[in-house]
């Protein structure tokens, strides 16, 4: 299945594009696929479990379950004002 | 529409009161020219727009439910802002000015812990800094910002004058 994965601020210029899609396992959890994320994007690493994730525009958890379709981005601290 | 890519409009935000207020309390944020004793020359917003629009309207929403009485409005700029210019208004119109004073507070900080919304600090040589809060954003490992930041005691109602 397929999920849509959203970069913004210090996670784009890491990633080197605003989004992406990416083809996972049934049962990939938010968590997961961060995990993978960060294996090919070594500056994803400086945070240590997960930074803060939403799925579908809704904060999320790090436990949530992905569906095919779902447009994901984790997020850097924010910084609005 | 909370967010806008052109100047942001603080007369039209100002037009809109009702016969019932008697206070109008306007924060405007503004681009300043250093940050940490680093010079700045512009800065660069960038925003999850959709999600930025559902968290500023939920932050909206929120405070005036915390502050009867209160209508609550803002406007928050997306793109490269030079110095001087507004990157984020808040306008709150209330019967009294401690209901005024106090939702407008509420909705800015609310809104710079919760909202996606990011900016980089341009310098003089035209190199880039994104500011990145130390302080654990609300949006952190799922938490709920209505219930944090509602039930925080900085922001409660019993604590004002």
């Amino acid at each position: 299945m397929q999920v849509r994965v959203l970069y913004f601020a210090s996670f784009r210029d890491a990633a080197g594009h605003p989004e992406e899609i990416r083809e996972i396992p049934p049962g990939t959890r938010v968590a997961d696929l961060w995990e993978i994320l960060s294996r090919e994007v070594p500056a994803f690493g400086r945070f240590p479990g997960m930074p803060p994730a939403a799925v579908n525009r809704l904060s999320t958890v790090a436990f949530h379950t992905l569906e095919d379709g779902d447009e994901v981005a984790y997020l850097p601290p924010v910084a609005g004002g | 529409m909370y967010l806008t890519h052109d100047p942001i409009d603080l007369p039209a935000l100002l037009a809109d009161t009702r016969p019932s207020d008697g206070a109008v309390c306007l924060f405007v944020g503004v681009v300043r020219n250093e940050s940490d004793g680093k010079e700045t020359v512009a800065i660069e917003y960038q925003a999850y727009e959709a999600m930025a629009e559902m968290e500023l309207a939920h932050v909206a929403a929120s405070v005036s439910q915390e502050w009867p009485g209160a209508f609550v409005q803002i406007s928050h700029r997306v793109g490269r802002l030079e110095v001087g210019e507004p990157s984020v208004a808040i306008l709150v119109t209330a019967p009294h000015r401690a209901t005024a004073f106090a939702a407008c507070r509420l909705a800015i900080e609310w809104l710079k812990e919760t909202v996606p919304i990011w900016k980089k600090e341009i310098r003089p040589d035209g190199s880039g800094e994104w500011v990145e809060p130390k302080t654990p954003s609300l949006l952190s490992e799922g938490r709920t910002p209505l219930s944090d930041t509602l039930f925080n005691p900085k922001f409660r109602q019993e604590d004002l004058p």
